[in-house]
Parts: structure tokens; C-alpha cells; sequence
């Protein structure tokens, strides 16, 4: 079947008040931008309240669905058959033909939703209703009615033009991005921060991102496999700024000076320290990570509240509840689990001690943060001075 | 300072190869199988480079059999008698540390119902010809032996090999990877008594994606890609005419002054030898037996030192050295998560803390004493620097 518009269905953005046009008009040019992973000549617009993507000509149905798939806000994607208006009689003829290509089995139930938004229509929704109803059961006589529980919901859209539609595929929910400002996720190459960047951006929260490499300890194919984690996050949220810092002296100097057993705890209170000032210079809102409680070592509840004390900005942890077979999940569905197995060494495993403590006590960490005092300013100056950065585009 | 020391994985093409493909795809890009006149300009080429080859091993030009690379000449040379022969019997040989072209595909012919034999090495990771005298069985068809080991350099006595195989029973097909030896040592399979080797174009200055498997012309064998026929259907598809020029181009220009050449490795590898073992916890594999060091560093082939640097990690020290322009490799791609063992480091007996701290330095014929002498001074620089922080 050849269907030349889609609707878009969106649910939380409608209840937002005064400031629901701020959410559409995103959800729009969103829409527009995904649009251009696709060959096809597509108009968005907005018209009394709803979304419609029209397409004139060849396209891929595909495509477009799996695009439009990722534009957070979006509940769902429903492909519609437009038809002109020529009277009842031609409309029902339509609706027939929709039903025996949509459903070639035609032994469902059914129930027929008519909406007269243009009201010099002659019949009422309740009458197209009820005419439409009976067309279809004396044409197919399988067919029963449920008006509580049908099995197709079929609608029947009265506009300028009118509007066949049944199936709904589903979208990835949440906000248009930039609806809600901007966050730094701290991305490694692991399996985990990927997904914790899309749960943020799935809230309408833009992303930038920073990544620690410590060359000669990773490899520069580590590094292309964080941008390569990018890019896909891109798909969803949107263009991401990738700072890329240089931890290697920072790491080097906390090994020489502290306790192995706390580099890690250290390391990444560094990290986060770093993460923020970036964040603060590029006017983020708050920090990102793909932290989950216990996983590992570093990410107990001590662990994590010695490394959030360094941090002035909020934390979002959007994993923490999340076992890893979850996190995994979301990672296979959108496409960063391949990724992110592949064997290349992230600067947190590097010099990992054989029993890191679990239990950090925040006092003796600080009293051992002590010995860095002397390089430790300078060190940290030099890794802010010496990012590089990288901007991912979502249309690559 | 650049040093391009990963010869063994490919070489930088020379320049008259690529002026020479340019020119082939430019002007005559005829498919050599079409009858008109642009086919025969372009199958002309085809020839003149088996002849070239031919001429180089000695051997007729239509045993040259054309194919992408090293690991489809194995695949074919293997695969294609093993199938071709299986009547006679179902045994082959081979050595533990072969080229993972030659292993795998020994793997799935055990699959398919051969029993593999897999011949033990010295710690130079040299295969004793009574070691392969033993093995041999009356159902044996095919005994596959690397000439010169990728990872250490090792060389195998290929021609006693061959020999004492067809005193064992002249039917039985003696097959030689010669991707790492081809371009650097005289070989003569007639009179060396090997039926089938296989040749890599990219690891002597030619074009990647090209190969070429000498196939004895008594040798029965099955091809394993089916097509239009060409090569005598031994190798169906449209041959690569530019790539098997190029490669031929290559070829000769190896071989001219062979000699001078190799004398001029073994002294740079000589004395980088001589140099590495001043440093601290180095060990050099598979350096070969003898007196003195120019003796032993001539027992192995001309163009790959393998050393193993005590605790440091090779990964490490290859980013290391990478940032002072100097490109090695690891001598096994081990990562944190996934550690992938060399075969060929565990055969010769590398200990077991060495097997993730070894590194290859591979040699081409462009390679100077002043890119060695970098690469040791980088070397001397970063070892202790990254020795002085170790993981625990």
C-alpha cells in the first residue's frame, strides 16, 4: 500500500500549557532534520493541533519510519492514505480497499473512529460512524464490531483532505531535544554511557560529551570507537560536541603520589572535576554518567558519593537502578552494543588495581589528594588547554 | 622522524608499481576475457606478469595461478588438493605455527573429515625435519609448511623437508606459504620439490588484494570458487589486471639484486640486534643457533626481529613508539577484555609474562640504518619510563 503522509502522535507535549508550541515547533524541525537521512522529497507541518509528514513521490517506507523512530517525542508514527473528497459513496469505497490491503485476512474486529474536523461536512462523526460500520460488515462478513477492545482501530479523518489510518508503530517517547536544556555526559567506550547520553536526551536534553584518553595507555582506535558511539547517539539527540581530553599526566601523577587501591576513586574524581568545567564553559546544566549502584567497585554508594562531592553541578545518573542486562537491552536497541564490546582498553582500565577499596572514606581520600597539591593545578590547566574537539553531526 | 617498521603487514608500493597501474587502469581497463581487441591488450598484461613470475621461480607460466592475496592462495592450495585427493586419503600436516590463513582452514577441513596433524617447533620455532619423518602415514596427501614465520622470522628447511617427504611417497603434495619469504630468499620449487606456494603481491611493494598460488601442473586440484572460468577454472572471476601487473612489477624489482640486498638487511638487523640486546630485560625470539651473532641473526630470515620487553605491555609500547613516528607491531593483539595468544610465541616457549610484551620490528628493502637508529633510540627513551608504571 502506498501511503504519502504519516501522523505523528505525541502525548506529553500536549499538556504543557502555554509553552506547547515551543515543544512542537522542536518536535517539527527535529522531525525535519531526521528527515534528510532520507531520499524523498517530505514536508512537515503543523495543522490544528497535530503533526503530519506528507511525501510526494518515491520513498523508502522503511527509512522513513526507522528516521522518524528516532526523534524523541515522538509516541507514535501512524502511515496514513490520503484521499480527496468525491462523497460517501467513493469514501467508502476507499475504506474497503484500505481494509483488504491492510489486512488480507479480514476476520478482525473493528471499530470505526470518524473525526469531522471540517464541519460543513455533510454527515457527523456519529453517522460516518455507524454508515462506515455497516459498509464494512456487509462486505466482509468476518468482520465483527468491538467497540470496546477492537483489534483495528480504524480511523477516518474528515479535513481538507481525508485521512485512513489503523496501525500506530510505536515511537521512542520523551521530549524534543533542547526542550530542556543542555548536559556534559562523560562518555568512555563502554556499554553504559552511550545509554545513559540517550536516556538524558530522551528527556529533551542536548548533549555534549567528554571523553578521557590517555595515549600511549588506549590506542587511537579507542578513541574512533568513542566517536564512533557518538555519532550514533547523534542519531537521537541531535549534534553532540565531543571534548576530547588528555588524561595521561593526570593519571601518571595520582599513581605516583596516592594509594593504588584509591586511583580509581581519585582518577575519576578528577574526571568529574574536569567534566564539570567543560560543562560550566559550554553552559551545561549538569553532568552525566552511566553510573549503576555496585556495579563495579567504583560505583558503590561510597564510591559514588566521594566522587559526587568534588561536583558543584547536579549529577544525573540515569542507569542507576538499571541492572546490566537492562542497560544491555537498551543499548542493543539502539545500536551501540556492537560498539561498544569491541576490545580496545579505555583509560579506566589501564593501571586498575588488583583490590580497589570499595568502601572509600572520603577523609582519607582527601588527606591523600593532599600529595598532588604541588603539579596537580598545572596538570589539570594543561588537560583543559590542550582538548581537542570534535563535533559529531546527526546527519553523517 | 618516521619509522615504518610493520613491513610484515604490508609495504608501502613502489613507485613504479603504482605509475605502472595508473597507466593499465587508465588505458587498457578491457576485461581480459572479452574478445575484442581492448580484452586482448588487457589479457597481454596478465601474461606478461605470469611470465615474469614464472620466470622468477623457474617454473611454467601456466602454473601461475592469480588470486586475491596470501589467505585465498592457502584457502585454494589446501582446501582445492585436499578435496581433489581425498580418495588417496584423508591425512594432512602441518606445523603449530602457521598463518592463521593455513590454521583456519585446516580447522574446517577437519570439519569436513580430514585428521590434521599439527607438527611441534624448537624454541627458534624451527621444524626438525625427524619431527615431520615421524608424522608422515600412508594415508598422508598434503604437508603444508611456512617457509618464513610472520612473527619471528624463523625459517624452515624447506627443500630437506620436501624431499624427505617424497622419499616417504612421491603422491604426497608438498604445499609452502611463502608470503613472508617471496621477494627476500631465491626460491626454486622444481628443484626444491614443493608442488604448490603461495604469494602475497602487497607484502613485496606490489598492490593489496592480489596473490598468486604456483600450482605444480600434476597437482590435482579442485577449485573453490566457481564462476565464469577463468584460469583454466582453477579460479573463476575477472582477473585484477592491474593489481596482478603491479605485482609482477614488484616482483621484479625485489629480485634485482637479491643478494646485495639481503646482505644489506642482516647487517641493519645485525646490528639493531646487537643494540636491543644492551637494554635492559630484552630477549630476542627466535634468534637462531650459531657461534657468534652475525651467525645466528643468519639463520632467521633477513627482515623481522620479534622481542620481547619484560614487563611492559606491547600495546603500550607500540602507542608509545607510534608517537615518536615509529610503527611496529605487537607480536600478539591482546586487549584487556579479549586476550588472543600468539600460537606461534607460545610454540617457540616465549614465557608466559613475555607472550603480552612482545613486539615485531619487520624490515623492508626501503628500510635505513637512520629509521633503526630512531627506533632505538625511542626505544631506550620510553622503556623506562613505562616500566616505571606497571599495572599490579
Amino acid at each position: 500500500m502506498h501511503y504519502s503522509s504519516f501522523l505523528i502522535k505525541y502525548t506529553e507535549i500536549a499538556i504543557k500549557g502555554k509553552n506547547r508550541y515551543l515543544f512542537e515547533d522542536a518536535l517539527v524541525s527535529r522531525i525535519r532534520q531526521v528527515l534528510k537521512r532520507v531520499d524523498g522529497d517530505f514536508a512537515v507541518t503543523k495543522n490544528q493541533g497535530r503533526i503530519y509528514v506528507d511525501v510526494e513521490g518515491d520513498y523508502d517506507f522503511d527509512e522513513t519510519v526507522a528516521a522518524l523512530q528516532c526523534v524523541f517525542g515522538i509516541t507514535g508514527i501512524c502511515p496514513v492514505v490520503k484521499t480527496e473528497d468525491e462523497g460517501f459513496e467513493k469514501l467508502a469505497k476507499d475504506v474497503i480497499r484500505y481494509l483488504e490491503e491492510a489486512y488480507p485476512s479480514l476476520d478482525q474486529t473493528f471499530k470505526v473512529n470518524a473525526r469531522r474536523a471540517r464541519k460543513n461536512y455533510p454527515m457527523n462523526s456519529m453517522e460516518l460512524n455507524m454508515e462506515l460500520g455497516g459498509v464494512i460488515l456487509d462486505r466482509f462478513e468476518n468482520m465483527k464490531v468491538d467497540v470496546h477492545h477492537p483489534q483495528i482501530m480504524l480511523t477516518v479523518e474528515i479535513r481538507e483532505h481525508i485521512f485512513i489510518y489503523s496501525h500506530v508503530i510505536p515511537g521512542p517517547g520523551g521530549m524534543p531535544v533542547g526542550t530542556n536544556g543542555k548536559a556534559m555526559l562523560l562518555l568512555s567506550g563502554g556499554i553504559d554511557s552511550p545509554v545513559a547520553g540517550y536516556m538524558i536526551s530522551k528527556r529533551g536534553v542536548k548533549l555534549d560529551a567528554v571523553y578521557f584518553h590517555a595515549p600511549p595507555y588506549t590506542s587511537e582506535r579507542a578513541k574512533q570507537k568513542v566517536v564512533d558511539l557518538a555519532k550514533q547517539i547523534a542519531k537521537y539527540a541531535g549534534t553532540i560536541y565531543l571534548h576530547v581530553v588528555n588524561f595521561t599526566d593526570i593519571q601518571l601523577y595520582i599513581y605516583e603520589k596516592c594509594p593504588h587501591d584509591e586511583l580509581t576513586i581519585i582518577m575519576r574524581r578528577y574526571m568529574m572535576r574536569i567534566a564539570e568545567h567543560i560543562a560550566k564553559e559550554t553552559e551545561c546544566l549538569g553532568l552525566v554518567t552511566g553510573e549503576s549502584i555496585g556495579q563495579v567497585a567504583s560505583q558503590t554508594m561510597q564510591s559514588l558519593a566521594s566522587t559526587d562531592e568534588v561536583c558543584t553541578m547536579p549529577v544525573y545518573r540515569p542507569l542507576i537502578g538499571f541492572d546490566k542486562q537492562e542497560i544491555v537491552a537498551v543499548s542493543e536497541k539502539i545500536d551501540t552494543y556492537e560498539t561498544s564490546i569491541l576490545p580496545f582498553e579505555d583509560c579506566c582500565t589501564i593501571f586498575v588495581a588488583k583490590h580497589p577499596v570499595t568502601k572509600p572514606n572520603l577523609k582519607v581520600i582527601k588527606r591523600h589528594e593532599k600529595h598532588l597539591e604541588e603539579q596537580i593545578d598545572e596538570l589539570f590547566a594543561k588537560a583543559i588547554e590542550t582538548k581537542e574537539l570534535i563535533i559529531i553531526k546527526d546527519c553523517e | 622522524m618516521q619509522a615504518y617498521l610493520d613491513n610484515s603487514a604490508t609495504t608501502r608500493p613502489f613507485d613504479d608499481v603504482r605509475e605502472l597501474m595508473r597507466t593499465i587502469e587508465d588505458k587498457t581497463y578491457g576485461n581480459p576475457s572479452s574478445m575484442h581487441a581492448m580484452g586482448v591488450l588487457a589479457e597481454n598484461h596478465v601474461k606478461e606478469a605470469s611470465e615474469t613470475l614464472a620466470g622468477i621461480l623457474k617454473v611454467k607460466e601456466k602454473e601461475i595461478c592469480f588470486t586475491s592475496g596470501g589467505t585465498e592462495s592457502d584457502n585454494l592450495a589446501l582446501t582445492g588438493c585436499a578435496r581433489a585427493n581425498s580418495r588417496a586419503g584423508k591425512h594432512l600436516i602441518t606445523t603449530r605455527i602457521e598463518h592463521p590463513a593455513v590454521l583456519q582452514t585446516m580447522k574446517h577441513l577437519e570439519e569436513e573429515g580430514f585428521e590434521v596433524t599439527y607438527l611441534d617447533v624448537d624454541g627458534n620455532g624451527v621444524l626438525h625435519p625427524e619431527t615431520l619423518e615421524k608424522a608422515l602415514r600412508s594415508d598422508t596427501i598434503l604437508v603444508s609448511v611456512m617457509h618464513v614465520n610472520n612473527e619471528i622470522g624463523s625459517v624452515q628447511p624447506i627443500e630437506e623437508l620436501a624431499r624427505l617427504t617424497k622419499a616417504y611417497a612421491p603422491s604426497i603434495l608438498f604445499h609452502t606459504d611463502a608470503v613472508q619469504s617471496f621477494g627476500k630468499f631465491r626460491i626454486l620449487p622444481k628443484r626444491m620439490g614443493i608442488d604448490l606456494l603461495s604469494v602475497s603481491g602487497h607484502k613485496i611493494h606490489g598492490p593489496k588484494g592480489i596473490g598468486f598460488l604456483y600450482v605444480d601442473e600434476h597437482v590435482k586440484i579442485t577449485p573453490i570458487l566457481y564462476g565464469g572460468g577463468q584460469q583454466k577454472g582453477l579460479r573463476s572471476g575477472t582477473e585484477n589486471v592491474a593489481a596482478i601487473a603491479g605485482m609482477a612489477k614488484a616482483a621484479e624489482l625485489e629480485y634485482e639484486d637479491l643478494q646485495s640486498k639481503t646482505e644489506n638487511l642482516y647487517a641493519l638487523k645485525e646490528d639493531f640486534i646487537r643494540k636491543l640486546l644492551t637494554l635492559e630485560a630484552v630477549t630476542v625470539n627466535g634468534l637462531g643457533e650459531g657461534s657468534g651473532l652475525p651467525e645466528r641473526v643468519r639463520a632467521s630470515a633477513p627482515h623481522i626481529v620479534s622481542a620481547s620487553f619484560d614487563k611492559v605491555r606491547s600495546e603500550v609500547l607500540l602507542h608509545a613508539l607510534e608517537e615518536q613516528g615509529v610503527y611496529v607491531s605487537a607480536g600478539s593483539a591482546c586487549a584487556s577484555n579479549k586476550p588472543a595468544v600468539s600460537e606461534t610465541l607460545k610454540a617457540i616457549g616465549v614465557k608466559k609474562d613475555l607472550l603480552d610484551s612482545t613486539i615485531r620490528f619487520s624490515f623492508s628493502t626501503d628500510t635505513t640504518k637512520e629509521e633503526l637508529d630512531h627506533a632505538f633510540e625511542s626505544l631506550s627513551r620510553i622503556l623506562p619510563m613505562l616500566r616505571k608504571y606497571t599495572r599490579h
